[in-house]
């Protein structure tokens, strides 16, 4: 959340002759919007250059890294190719095994959050799962279930569901207890208080963890697809491998990148306008 | 006045804290008549919101009871309203919905619960901010639209914990007389907790200090001033009287103010 900036005075010209005092303070200080802007856009501007000064003049071999304009024209090949089937492949995939994970989470994370009996059925469970490391599920899953949709579905959602778990978890708790006693008060049932109260009042943060969720998701199929696929983003990124084709590899980053980036902006928009009130701090 | 509507049985509480265990109420007895106005007052953390919480049923006693009509109370319910000390509001529901929803549990159509928040609104003075959200509001607004929610559904018993303590002197005042006139006009049990002696003595027909902790009750003095309470009230001999008396026992339980005042 970011406050609006202010509006100061600019001290008139007529006073340039008077003495000041004071020293500004520099942290935190907003500033405008035409201002984030054009320093974003330099922030970018200066990484590709710098990319491709040391890919021209670095003394690199060009097969390890390609220069942005090679890029920038494999990517018009690859528009006109394969990249909308791959990235549709891997967009599908993300969307299935992450709402297949979310779907299973925020109920769960809402009950342990809750229900101490339940967090202490669970929680440990979950945080020693949590810290396997879900790469070395993915051999495990192609033994289980082969390498169809179903094992992208599987890495996605091992990798994600159980931090979800307790990200959820961590939200239900953080519910402010005054708001769960009034309920209780005015004579609401266990159940009416976790849906009438809990569930309205964590949702905010609850949107933001599956936010954070779903680019880590990205992580999760990328990998999936870079060991075993027949299409898809990571995929693309193996084939190129194979045939040293390292500018194939940048675009298809790239593409994730961006496809991971709008994700997460629709999402803030839309967390923005399904929550208002959260916006507006709280009463 | 009437048969006794709130009564505390030798009620004590202790808490855990990892070993160490903090008695916060010991053997606190006293009741409260059919719509009598009981405020309790006492240094910080001599167990007064404690007190109260276990009357509203949202914590269990470790001795003793608590009897609302001669039940013991086992848990929370909508015969005893109550007013936190700190902001309670749904933040995602407007004022007015804010109000609706304690009445939902009233066998009542929509448009009567409509009906009856705005009125209960009105009765705080805030009828015009009906449809704005928790947030938008000042803090003394924000604390009279819990009142007026607590009132809402007509509970026989109103439990307030420093409802007034965030404000400023100012919107204190305004909250002290509009709390006295709602409740003159209306007649309910109330157990008010409070730092501030003025307003104690203000507001009730009795008041009780509580010593340090651990909280006991060490003195029950009750307040004849005649009712309609008027602000003028507060600069008159008696009440001047009655402010010197209960401020010389709470300061005698408590070395702290004793030494220091109050502020
Ligand atoms: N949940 C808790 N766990 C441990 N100790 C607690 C808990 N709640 C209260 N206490 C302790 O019990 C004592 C009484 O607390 P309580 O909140 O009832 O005081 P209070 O009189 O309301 O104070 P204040 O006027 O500052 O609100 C305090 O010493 C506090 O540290
Ligand atoms: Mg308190």
């Amino acid at each position: 959340m970011t406050s609006a900036p202010e509006i100061t005075a600019r001290p008139s010209t007529a006073d340039a002759a008077v003495p000041t005092r004071g020293r500004r303070p520099g942290l935190y200080r907003e500033i405008s919007r035409g201002a984030y802007a054009v320093i974003a856009v330099c922030g970018m501007v200066v990484l590709l250059l710098a990319w491709w000064a040391y890919a021209k003049f670095g003394n690199t071999n060009p097969l390890f890294l390609p220069t942005p304009d090679r890029v920038a024209r494999r990517f018009v090949d690859y528009a006109g190719g394969d990249l909308l089937t791959d990235a549709a492949a891997s967009f599908n995939r993300v969307t299935i095994g992450f709402l297949l994970s979310s779907a299973m989470a925020v109920p769960l994370g809402l009950l342990v959050g809750t229900v101490r009996p339940a967090e202490a059925a669970i929680e440990p469970t979950m945080g020693f799962i949590r810290y396997m490391p879900a790469v070395a599920f993915v051999p495990l899953t192609i033994i289980w279930i082969g390498v169809g949709e179903e094992q992208k579905w599987l890495v996605i959602w091992i990798g994600t569901f159980f931090t979800q778990v307790l990200m959820v978890m961590d939200n239900v708790k953080r519910v402010r207890r005054e708001l769960v006693d009034v309920g209780y008060t005015l004579g609401l049932s266990d159940v009416s208080v976790l849906w009438r109260i809990v569930v309205p009042a964590a949702s905010p943060a609850i949107w933001d963890t599956l936010r954070i969720t779903l680019g880590w998701a990205w992580t999760w199929l990328v990998l999936a697809e870079v060991v075993a696929a027949d299409d898809g983003l990571g995929h693309r990124v193996t084939l190129a491998q194979r045939y040293l084709q390292t500018d194939t590899i940048f675009v298809a980053l790239i593409v994730i990148g961006l496809i991971g980036l709008v994700m997460d902006q629709a999402m803030k928009v839309l967390g923005r306008r399904l929550f208002r009130w959260a916006e507006r701090g709280n009463a | 006045m009437s048969a006794d509507k709130l009564v505390v049985r030798n009620l004590s509480k202790e808490f855990r804290v990892g070993r160490e265990s903090v008695l916060a109420v010991d053997d606190v007895s006293f009741s409260i008549a059919e719509n009598e106005f009981v405020s309790v007052v006492g240094p910080s953390g001599c167990g007064k919101s404690t007190l109260l919480t276990v009357a509203a049923g949202l914590g269990d006693p470790t001795g003793g009871s608590i009897l609302v009509d001669g039940e013991v109370i086992r848990g929370p319910g909508r015969d005893r309203g109550v007013v936190f000390q700190s902001y309670s509001l749904f933040p995602w529901l407007t004022v007015r919905a804010n109000i609706e929803f304690a009445l939902r549990g009233e066998k009542i159509g929509r448009v009567e619960r409509r009906l009856r928040a705005l009125e209960q609104l009105d009765v705080v003075g805030l009828g015009n901010f009906a449809d704005a959200y928790p947030s938008q509001l000042s803090g003394g607004m924000r604390q009279r639209v819990a009142i007026a929610r607590a009132l809402s559904y007509r509970p026989s018993v109103l439990l307030m914990d420093e409802p007034f303590g965030a404000l400023d002197a100012l919107n204190r005042r305004t909250m002290q007389e509009l709390l006295t006139k709602v409740w003159e006009d209306h007649r309910l049990t109330v157990l008010f907790i409070t730092h501030d002696i003025d307003e104690a003595v203000f507001l009730s027909d009795r008041v009780l200090v509580m010593s340090a902790r651990p909280g006991r009750i060490v003195q029950d003095v009750p307040i004849r001033l005649e009712r309609p309470r008027r602000v003028e009230m507060q600069t008159s001999e008696e009440f001047l009287e009655l402010k010197q008396h209960l401020l010389k026992s709470v300061t005698s339980t408590d070395p702290a103010l004793a030494a220091g005042g109050r502020r």
